[in-house]
């Protein structure tokens, strides 16, 4: 409509119009970058705040505190068994041996021999790096054959003090650690993301090959 | 690097049925179900829709009383290698999601349940029928669940399963051997529930390449033959029978056809 205006009226366009139009468009290009922003912060701040429900373990640990009490490193307590299969989480009977009775003062070894230890109770540990059903995976030959350390995929748990909060996946289940942190799916060690491409890259990289669906899924 | 793991001494694993040693009794069926988590309906009386990855048929020779003749057929996936073993399987050719893929390592078919989308294009394209479609959740009544095999993972509904020759135990052996510092598995270390079920002793499994496994040297028996081998889908399961009528319902022949006695025909194709 203003436009066939202008052209009525030849080349002499009205002026005060065209500042009324000038300030409705900034208004308008501030709502849409204030509406842009507030979505942004909700797809990229609070969504992934919100996807996740925050869970402790049922008692904290120190690794590190292990760490310089044993003799083979992680494979002190993390065992493979004679079959070959990977034990995981230590059981109590593993624990037990050493903590019949507190070794020490810290409230944590406290909750661990006064409520599992005394009632014969294996720990509900929450695993960060489990992964769903389909997937087949072999510590065996990841650790034996290819000789690779645990800290290459999962760290440095060996020297940490204190277990993290474990998030889980609302609408899946499944760990953070699994699905990575990283909305837009950066990330910059092996440990914070371990989904499918994942282990395909590294397959690629280190065998030349991703490997037939078979070698991971069941 | 692609061509360097297919370089790799390939494994091929096959299996070898004795029909004449088969009574038809269905343990292979009960074993295979039971180890495989395969799901079953409340009413299992329509059998078009059932799961049955182990599947055994019932063949007759169609002649009057006294020459009356019945033999039993286990059916399980024939884990087609294609023409020269190259893996274009029927339906790997055919999957449009890469749901099923061949595996050069061991010559099995997979079957990715994750992957599917359920468009049952395999299934059309299996001469054999031994592929299944879940039309519905699986239910497992009362504490059946607790009795999951965890090694297999449960199907949801909407995609197709078939046999994988029990490739859990082979996952599993493999995994023994690694730990034990050995890449070669003996041929006890891995065997399907099917072929471990089998009271007749009728199912031999095991590696067709290896010369120290029983069915390298079985499926070169005279009276050894493949399922629809004229198609050139090259199965990895060959039947025994020292029946000419058995081997020859094992192919569509015309009346004045003769009954290929020979396994290998591949030379018919190539």
């Amino acid at each position: 409509m203003t436009t066939s205006d202008h052209k009525a009226k030849g080349d002499a366009p009205d002026k005060a119009p065209k500042g009324r139009e000038g300030s409705s468009f900034g208004i308008i290009v501030s709502f849409f970058l204030i509406g842009f922003g507030l979505s942004m912060a909700v797809g990229w701040i609070a969504f992934p705040k919100l996807l996740y429900s925050e869970k402790q373990q049922p008692f904290d640990f120190n690794h590190a505190i292990h760490m310089d009490l044993v003799d083979e490193g992680c494979e002190s307590c993390h065992l493979f068994r004679e079959d070959g299969t990977y034990a995981g989480v230590p059981t109590l009977d593993q624990c037990s041996g050493c903590h019949e009775d507190a070794q020490s003062d810290s409230p944590d070894e406290e909750i661990f021999v006064n409520e599992y230890v005394a009632n014969q109770q294996e720990v509900p540990w929450l695993i960060y790096s489990k992964q769903p059903d389909c997937v087949f995976f072999s510590h065996a030959v990841h650790v034996k054959t290819a000789e690779m350390e645990c800290a290459e995929c999962h760290g440095d748990i060996g020297t940490s003090e204190s277990l993290k909060v474990y998030r889980e996946n609302r609408i899946t289940g499944y760990s953070q650690d699994i699905w990575g942190a990283n909305i837009a799916g950066l990330k910059k060690n092996t440990w914070d993301r371990m989904k499918m491409d994942d282990c395909g890259s590294c397959h690629l990289e280190r065998m030349g090959s991703k490997g037939p669906c078979f070698q991971c899924h069941k | 690097m692609k061509k360097e793991s297919s370089h790799e001494p390939g494994r091929k694993y096959g299996m070898v049925i004795d029909l004449d040693k088969c009574t038809g009794c269905g343990s292979c069926m009960v074993a295979c179900m039971a180890e495989n988590n395969v799901s079953f309906k409340e009413d299992e009386s329509n059998k078009l829709d059932s799961i049955t990855w182990m599947r055994v048929y019932r063949l007759t020779n169609n002649k009057p009383f006294p020459e009356t003749e019945i033999r039993y057929l286990p059916r399980p996936c024939m884990h087609c290698g294609g023409k020269g073993d190259l893996g274009h399987s029927p339906c790997v050719s055919v999957c449009p999601a890469t749901a099923t893929d061949y595996d050069h390592k061991t010559g099995i078919v997979s079957q990715i349940y994750t992957r599917c989308f359920g468009c049952r294009y395999c299934m059309a394209a299996c001469p054999y029928h031994a592929r299944y479609f879940n039309w519905w959740d699986p239910i497992w009544p009362a504490d059946l669940k607790k009795s999951l095999s965890p090694n297999v993972s449960p199907r949801m509904r909407g995609v197709v399963e078939k046999c994988s020759f029990c490739f859990h135990r082979y996952q599993l052996a493999m995994e023994r051997a690694y730990n034990e510092d050995r890449r070669e598995l003996e041929e006890a270390e891995y065997q399907t529930a099917c072929t471990q079920a089998c009271p007749a002793g009728a199912i031999v499994f095991g590696d067709l390449n290896n010369p120290d496994h029983a069915v390298h040297t079985l499926k070169d028996h005279p009276n050894a033959f493949r399922l629809l081998e004229r198609l050139g889908t090259n199965p990895k399961v060959y039947y025994i029978s020292d029946r000419e009528w058995v081997r020859r319902s094992g192919d569509n022949y015309l009346n004045n056809e003769k009954t290929n006695t020979k396994p290998a025909v591949q030379e018919h194709h190539s």
